[in-house]
């Protein structure tokens, strides 16, 4: 026998289901009084840095319908490249920014929007630069263990080409799926569960 | 986001993540669960070892919680009043992998009634609001990792899934360690309940060790005579390798 690692399991993951919102945006469910407001319902005040975008889209099933009752959240860097974690030792990141939106889909439409700014580069573990992009994590009901995904900038061509991520994906047909188009300050960014047009979504 | 956080005065950790175990967990596409037919990517993940972009994470400082966020007998309550049902303590403790403490981790909970009806206004089942009971809660893990939530003991609820399908008494938690790869989403039930073993949401997990993971013993010696039994539930997030640095080009 040799000496255990000692290591425990993670504790595994269940679905969110379709009450999500009353532990997590419980305002948003008509459950008032008890927090001020919901979490991650703001990014940005008035003196963060930086270009202000709004991102916007739907999350669909298999057949193509739109989740009404999915919950993104979203993680990202802040205008100048730096993470507003403790685990960011580059430097100190804009304390005007959170860098972390959460937003439950529409009841109606389906529809999710976070307005927040357009993040900078940050390197990849040798060095290079990643391009800009948005970490998400979508739970629902029906998704056994949240799913996370990225979203880059379609008017980052450039930078989306050297990125190390994006490299990695086989299928480059698959590429696009990542890439949301702007248009004007806002940029569109469809996510596909399931399919023809299935978002590639990392284990990571 | 991080003003007003108390962490331990030590430097933050900033390793990769230990991969995950996809065995362990409940795979995407489980069609005993209806809804996660239609909503299971059936394309592989790209797996990728963690970028700073996972590696960090939000963290939240005890000035987002109110006074009563971990107390959900009495924080949807009219003054004087509480909500109906058995009285509990859930508390325990926030782990990684290792072992470790994760200190000043975000750990948020909702929950139906003592009857099984959830406040939400998609939710038609029978059973009755309770006025006192919002079903919210929230606290954040102290210096060693250690959380305690009061609350009343969920009833189990039907839902359509097969014509008689009942869920277990059941506590939904999320979880924010330290790096966004570590965001966890669960559910924990309750020792001794016979539904946990019928329910097509548990049995998602392929392993029964790991569904015996997600139960909460009671524990008699943290319960308060003439007040609230407890049930003990500890978290296990990801753990994580020593350093951001390890793969360093040379000269770096």
């Amino acid at each position: 026998m040799v000496q255990s690692l000692n290591r425990f399991k993670e504790t595994p993951s269940q679905t969110a289901g379709p009450y999500v919102h009353i532990g997590l945006t419980p305002n948003f469910a008509e459950i008032g009084g008890v927090y001020d407001a919901d979490l991650g319902t703001r990014m940005v005040n008035d003196k963060t840095k930086g270009e202000r975008i709004t991102i916007r889209g739907h999350v669909f099933d298999g057949t193509g319908t739109p989740l009404k009752d999915a919950l993104i959240e979203i993680w990202q860097a802040d205008a100048d490249g730096l993470y507003n974690s403790p685990s960011e030792l580059r430097g100190t990141a804009d304390p005007n920014f959170t860098g972390w939106g959460r937003c439950p889909t529409d009841m109606q439409t389906g529809e999710f929007r976070f307005e927040t700014v357009k993040p900078g580069r940050v390197p990849f573990k040798d060095g290079r630069l990643m391009a800009p992009h948005v970490t998400f994590w979508i739970v629902a009901r029906g998704i056994n263990i949240g799913l996370h995904t990225r979203m880059y900038f379609g008017d980052e061509e450039k930078a989306n080409a050297e990125d190390p991520i994006l490299a990695r994906i086989e299928h480059r047909g698959r590429v696009p799926t990542l890439i949301a188009e702007r248009d004007s300050d806002t940029y569109n960014f469809d996510i596909h569960l399931q399919g023809e047009k299935e978002t590639v979504f990392f284990d990571i | 986001m991080t003003e007003g956080v108390t962490l331990p005065n030590r430097r933050p950790e900033t390793g990769a993540f230990f991969q995950r175990d996809r065995s362990w967990h409940p795979p995407a596409f489980t069609p005993q669960y209806k809804t996660s037919v239609l909503r299971s990517p059936q394309k592989a993940l790209l797996s990728l070892d963690n970028t700073i972009s996972e590696i960090t994470g939000p963290v939240f400082g005890h000035n987002i919680l109110g006074e009563l966020d971990d107390d959900l007998i009495h924080n949807f309550a009219r003054p004087g009043e509480s909500a109906i049902g058995q009285r509990i303590i859930v508390y325990g403790r926030v782990m990684d992998e290792r072992g470790k403490g994760v200190p000043g981790a975000l750990v948020e909970i909702w929950q139906a009634n003592a009857g099984g009806r959830y406040r939400h206004k998609k939710e038609g089942y029978l059973a009755p609001l309770d006025p006192n009971f919002g079903g919210c809660g929230r606290v954040i893990t102290d210096e060693e990792g250690n959380y305690t939530f009061r609350t009343i003991k969920p009833g189990p609820y039907p839902w359509p899934n097969g014509v008689n399908d009942w869920r277990p008494a059941h506590i939904h938690l999320s979880i924010f360690g330290h790096g966004f790869a570590q965001r966890l989403i669960t559910q924990m039930y309750f020792e001794g309940d016979p539904l946990i073993w019928k329910c097509p949401i548990v049995s998602t997990i392929p392993d029964r060790r790991a569904i015996e993971q997600l139960i909460a013993p009671l524990d008699m010696e943290a319960t308060i005579p003439m007040d609230a039994r407890a049930y003990k539930f500890d978290i296990v997030l990801r753990g994580r390798r020593s350093t951001l640095f390890e793969n360093r080009l040379e000269g770096n």
